[in-house]
């Protein structure tokens, strides 16, 4: 069954290309995925993300809760509001899913998972919640619209009632508050500034029409991809999954191991970074023509590796990819594509960097 | 959407060939395909001087979103290609049907071959089925 958004008829009215996502009937583009992507970077861009799934955590012992649960620590969220990026990871270290936590009160936390990883993700908070009394609740109800670019936020400003916009002006990176019956987080999956805010189902689409009147272009899916690899972010799915640990994904900054928290696969995460000698995921850009892409191999001095998240960087004018190499793999590599070696620059990223090509990029 | 010029003949996999008026053919993509693609960002053109045969891979186009090989309608000898595209692949998504050209083969049994091929009647009820 495929499932649609409030904002599905209203996409559709402004003409997108729809796909299917994970389940989910969602615009890939308005008409141009480089427009888009370019709109968000010089301008504003919004982006449904209701498909993302919202999970409330209530109970006395939440904070306890997640200290098990997840392989960040949640005690760095000491003031309500503030938003924590973590890996939930199963007994072995592989990664369940990647999400972000908001401490609201002590016995109220607010998740935000995937949407493709749903159904495990909520049996898997469920099970692991029992044990602390927490109650977990799927906030169906609620919906997302992603407000990002260099313009954003002075755009949404302009839609909120005074006292809610001095709240909203005065959060900084990685905060939330609350006001117009909205959530308004700074938070986003495209290297700019701006807001993610959720929102009751029924004034989604009056949310979403207000900010188009505001001067903020509707982007899809399509461009939400190459927004987030240009910004070095993580995709679920593509760049990990249970089979990989935050180590092989370069998730290792979400990665505490303070004494004595015992979150589910620490032991095999410990185990892992003493042994060393694991798979790496590094940055990559083509300089030759053509297009890195999922899947494609990689021929390194040390054995071959895979390109896992791969495309054309719209700022760039190049290809860029995310792939998993052997340990030590470094300098030029070679992407086999279709059985042509292509040489491939192993570089740090973020690949784009305030609307420019990042250091050494 | 583009209308869909009447003198040109279609393969399945969406690639159009044009009867030029001294014998050679002309083939690209079409207006549906490039929607589909989306945003072309990479072109690789065939060589002048290679040898097709009809239903061969002979160029490759790269959206952000995919790659896909450009077959070639019939077999001959590839007499030109457009040498604007690898800089720009847009041209592609402008003008699918005209200066998105991708190359143009010199057929070896024209007549034959393009019986083959669909003409833009039938060609608008393949794309029209697949939509649905």
């Amino acid at each position: 069954m495929t499932h649609k958004t409030i904002l599905n008829e209203t996409h559709r009215a402004l003409g997108a290309k729809m796909v299917d996502f994970g389940g989910w009937d969602m615009p890939i583009n308005y008409g141009s995925q480089i427009g888009e992507h370019h709109a968000v970077r010089r301008d504003a861009g919004m982006f449904d993300v209701s498909h993302m799934t919202v999970v409330d955590l209530h109970g006395a012992r939440t904070r306890e809760f997640l200290r098990h649960l997840l392989a960040n620590s949640i005690d760095k969220l000491k003031v309500s509001g503030k938003a924590l990026y973590s890996c939930m990871l199963n007994e072995q270290g592989g990664v369940i899913d990647d999400l972000i936590v908001y401490y609201l009160t002590e016995d109220f936390f607010r998740v935000v998972v995937n949407a493709s990883t749903r159904d495990k993700d909520l049996a898997w908070i469920g099970k692991q919640a029992r044990a602390f009394d927490v109650k977990v609740t799927e906030r169906a109800d609620l919906s997302m619209i992603a407000v990002q670019g260099p313009n954003a936020r002075d755009k949404v400003f302009g839609l909120l009632m005074p006292e809610t916009r001095a709240k909203a002006a005065k959060i900084g990176k990685f905060v939330a508050t609350e006001g117009d019956g909205l959530f308004i987080a700074r938070t986003g999956y495209t290297g700019e500034d701006g807001f993610e805010i959720i929102v009751p189902e029924a004034q989604a689409v009056s949310l979403w029409n207000r900010l188009r009147d505001a001067g903020v272009a509707p982007a899809g899916l399509g461009a939400r991809d190459t927004l987030r690899l240009e910004a070095g972010m993580n995709l679920y799915g593509q760049d990990m999954d249970e089979t990989v640990t935050p180590w092989e994904a370069n998730l290792g900054w979400t990665v505490t191991l303070d004494e004595g928290r015992d979150f589910i696969g620490r032991g095999v995460l410990e185990k892992q970074k003493a042994d060393g000698g694991h798979r790496v995921m590094v940055g990559l850009v083509m300089d030759d023509k053509g297009v890195l892409r999922h899947g494609q191999r990689v021929v390194t001095r040390n054995g071959d590796g895979e390109i896992l998240s791969g495309s054309f960087s719209p700022t760039l004018g190049k290809s860029i990819a995310f792939a998993r190499v052997p340990a030590g793999s470094s300098g030029t590599l070679q992407a086999d594509i279709r059985g042509k070696l292509v040489p491939v620059r192993v570089v740090r990223y973020p690949f784009v960097r305030d609307g420019k090509a990042g250091a050494g990029v | 959407m583009q209308e869909i010029p009447g003198d040109l003949k279609f393969m399945k996999s969406h690639e159009w060939a044009r009867v030029e008026d001294k014998g050679t053919v002309t083939v690209g993509i079409s207006d549906h395909a490039q929607g589909l693609l989306g945003d072309l960002v990479y072109v690789e053109l065939p060589s002048i001087g290679d040898t097709v045969k009809a239903g061969s891979a002979c160029a490759v186009v790269e959206s952000v979103k995919a790659a896909s090989d450009v077959y070639a309608p019939l077999s001959g000898t590839v007499v030109a290609v457009n040498e604007a595209l690898p800089d720009k692949p847009e041209t592609i998504n402008e003008d699918a049907y005209g200066d998105g050209w991708i190359f143009v083969i010199k057929p070896d049994n024209l007549a034959e071959e393009q019986e083959e091929l669909l003409d833009p009647d039938a060609y608008a009820e393949l794309i029209e089925s697949e939509d649905h």
